[in-house]
């Protein structure tokens, strides 16, 4: 009755052990494909939106009031209209140059190295692992080890970019607190500020804020003024996520507004001239 | 039997639902249909007892406390990897039918029952808590400020979901060798944000051996957890960051050249064998020993030559399985886990260890 005995314990020679021989792929029953799909059409969406508003290179500027879209700002090639280039123009105007030609590669490399969007496309995008417990699309994984992957790395330095941009756009709607009679203030003047606002709030809740705020210390106790940011940081990181898509849906907010008022579509609401 | 397990004052009467439990070994086996009764304020690791009560009784099935806090009875349901004591009934409607099948991710030994010894090793791979040299036991001193981020991840109960769920090993077998897991990874950051962790080069460790780099943080380790660590942002990307601190930062590394800091950390990377085969050559059960000298003093009290004899596996039945009870088995009792010929307290000659003043006998 006794005569088989137990297998060796894994890890012993000639102990490859296999795994249950279940046939299905995932048992799961739930809708699980349905964040990485609406995903994919979120940021599908906003890609394109932004990359046709980028080429456009016209709509980008209200004159009356100075209002710029942050996908112009800074502009600085030679075809921005001369007012809204605070900062020169120093690029050719090449229709294949974007106007903010400066600072939207860090943008979008802040964006593309974000430890949220990083979850958010390799489960929508790359399919690795679409959802959990559901099956990798891919033979071989080696996950952000190695070259062009191990780049993500580069994170932090689309931090320190984005933080000086968060500047340039937050100067952008202090100075478009303007109309033809000097200052003024309109609805146009609030989308400007939650966007900024936004911005800010989604930049500082990086993880690589979080790091370099505190979570590199070993003793909070050492370190009280960087503990209080660091727990303040923490707070908004919970939220990362919800920030990177509210940001997305701000920053095409206000430049759809901006365009609207720049092609006279509709005139913006002012409170003060 | 079934009525005594409804929960008292309601009198609800329980429903049968649909069940399809994996059963089989490592020579196969496949989904079996069952049909249970199920009453109000069950868990599924209910469902599975009272399986086991009735139709079922060799389903083998891992469990503990019932309350979500010993980590045993980690299955999957209905494809997502869960605690069964934790998982209601309630959570499914009356009609579903709920699938229950073993971590994927591990051997099989039977049915519901997985082999987690993966994790083991790579818990015995991971450096010890390594507190500064002149401090004794009794000396410790921290503040909770300090400890409070390393006390997150003692909460784990060791479920091992989350090296179940992580799909860099789960969906790719060869990686296994240099993938740690959530579950190790939220040690080593318990241990490098600890205030009296002397160790400095745990972060190179992670990197190097643990495969850090192969997380790409899409963060369903956090998604199973049951007690609810947040892995991945507590954890993972703090440790990623820590590694970016010392090798992806040119500011940092500029830093480190021009001031002080820089002969610290040379002095920690020179200790640090990059190489993750050069590690596993040297490591040590003790813990905390990946440095060459501790080695040494390691080795002069512990015979690592000497193999430790593998004790007789548990006799099985004619079916080659473990027996459940004795009224299934021909012997008194249940057979030891450790081997029936094993005897507690181990002989001393046995023993993987000698004391540093003895001579040491070449065996």
């Amino acid at each position: 009755m006794t005569t088989r005995t137990a297998p060796p314990p894994a890890g012993l020679p000639g102990s490859v052990r296999q795994r249950a021989a279940i046939t299905a792929k995932t048992l799961r029953t739930d809708r699980w494909w349905f964040a990485p799909l609406i995903t994919v059409i979120g940021l599908g969406a906003w890609v394109t939106y932004a990359t046709v508003r980028v080429f456009m290179h016209d709509f980008y500027w209200v004159e009356d009031y100075h209002y710029l879209t942050p996908f112009y700002s800074p502009c600085v090639t030679e075809t921005c209209v001369p007012e809204a280039a605070h900062f020169g123009r120093v690029l050719p105007g090449w229709w294949i140059i974007p106007d903010a030609a400066l600072t939207l590669p860090f943008l979008l490399l802040f964006r593309l190295t974000c430890y949220y969007y990083r979850k958010a496309y390799y489960r929508s995008f790359w399919l690795s692992p679409p959802a959990c417990a559901v099956p990798d699309g891919h033979k071989t994984y080696s996950g952000e080890t190695r070259f062009p992957l191990v780049g993500q790395n580069l994170h932090r330095y689309a931090f320190y970019a984005a933080v000086i941009i968060s500047l340039i756009n937050t100067w952008d709607a202090v100075l478009a607190f303007h109309s033809p009679k000097g200052f003024g203030f309109g609805l146009g003047n609030i989308v400007l500020l939650v966007n900024v606002v936004m911005l800010w709030a989604y930049t500082l809740s990086c993880h690589s804020c979080r790091h370099i705020a505190g979570g590199r210390l070993k003793h909070f106790s050492k370190h009280p003024v960087r503990y209080r940011f660091w727990t303040f940081v923490s707070k908004l990181n919970v939220r990362h996520m919800q920030l990177a898509w509210i940001t997305l849906g701000t920053l095409a907010l206000t430049d759809f507004y901006v365009m609207a008022l720049s092609a006279d579509w509709f005139n913006d609401l002012r409170f003060i001239n | 039997m079934a009525t005594q397990n409804a929960p008292g004052g309601t009198g609800k009467a329980g429903t049968t639902r649909n069940f399809k439990v994996w059963r089989g070994d490592e020579s196969g086996g496949d989904l079996t249909d069952y049909q249970v009764q199920v009453n109000e304020g069950e868990v599924v690791l209910d469902v599975i007892h009272r399986l086991q009560a009735t139709e079922a009784p060799d389903l083998a099935c891992r469990w503990n406390c019932k309350a979500g806090k010993c980590g045993s009875c980690s299955m999957e349901i209905n494809g997502m990897p869960r605690l069964g004591c934790m998982t209601r009934m309630s959570t499914f409607d009356e009609n579903e039918t709920v699938t229950i099948t073993p971590l994927r991710t591990f051997p099989i030994i039977r049915d519901l029952v997985t082999d987690v010894s993966f994790n083991y090793e790579k818990a015995r791979e991971t450096p010890a808590f390594a507190p500064p040299e002149e401090l004794k036991p009794g000396e410790y001193r921290m503040q909770q400020v300090d400890v409070e981020r390393s006390q997150e991840f003692r909460k784990c109960i060791e479920c091992f979901l989350c090296q179940n769920t992580c799909h860099v090993v789960r969906d790719h077998e060869e990686n296994k060798e240099s993938f740690s897991g959530p579950r190790y990874f939220i040690r080593a950051a318990e241990l490098d944000m600890h205030p009296l962790d002397a160790k400095t080069d745990r972060k190179e460790y992670a990197q190097a051996s643990q495969g850090l780099g192969y997380c790409n943080i899409t963060k369903c380790c956090t998604e199973v957890c049951p007690e609810h660590i947040k892995i991945t942002d507590n954890a993972i990307i703090p440790m990623k960051e820590r590694v970016v601190d010392r090798r992806y930062d040119p500011v940092v590394w500029l830093g480190s050249k021009i001031f002080r800091r820089g002969k610290q950390n040379e002095a920690a990377q020179a200790q640090t064998p990059r190489d993750p085969d050069e590690l596993g050559s040297v490591h040590s059960h003790a813990g905390a020993s990946h440095e060459p000298e501790a080695e040494v003093g390691a080795e002069r009290g512990v015979h690592w030559a000497r193999q430790v004899p593998h004790p007789t596996a548990p006799p099985l039945d004619s079916r080659g399985r473990l027996a459940i009870s004795e009224f299934t088995f021909d012997k008194a009792a249940a057979p030891s886990p450790f081997g029936d010929d094993v005897t507690f307290p181990l002989p001393a000659e046995g023993l993987n260890y000698s004391h540093p003043d003895q001579p040491r006998d070449k065996d």
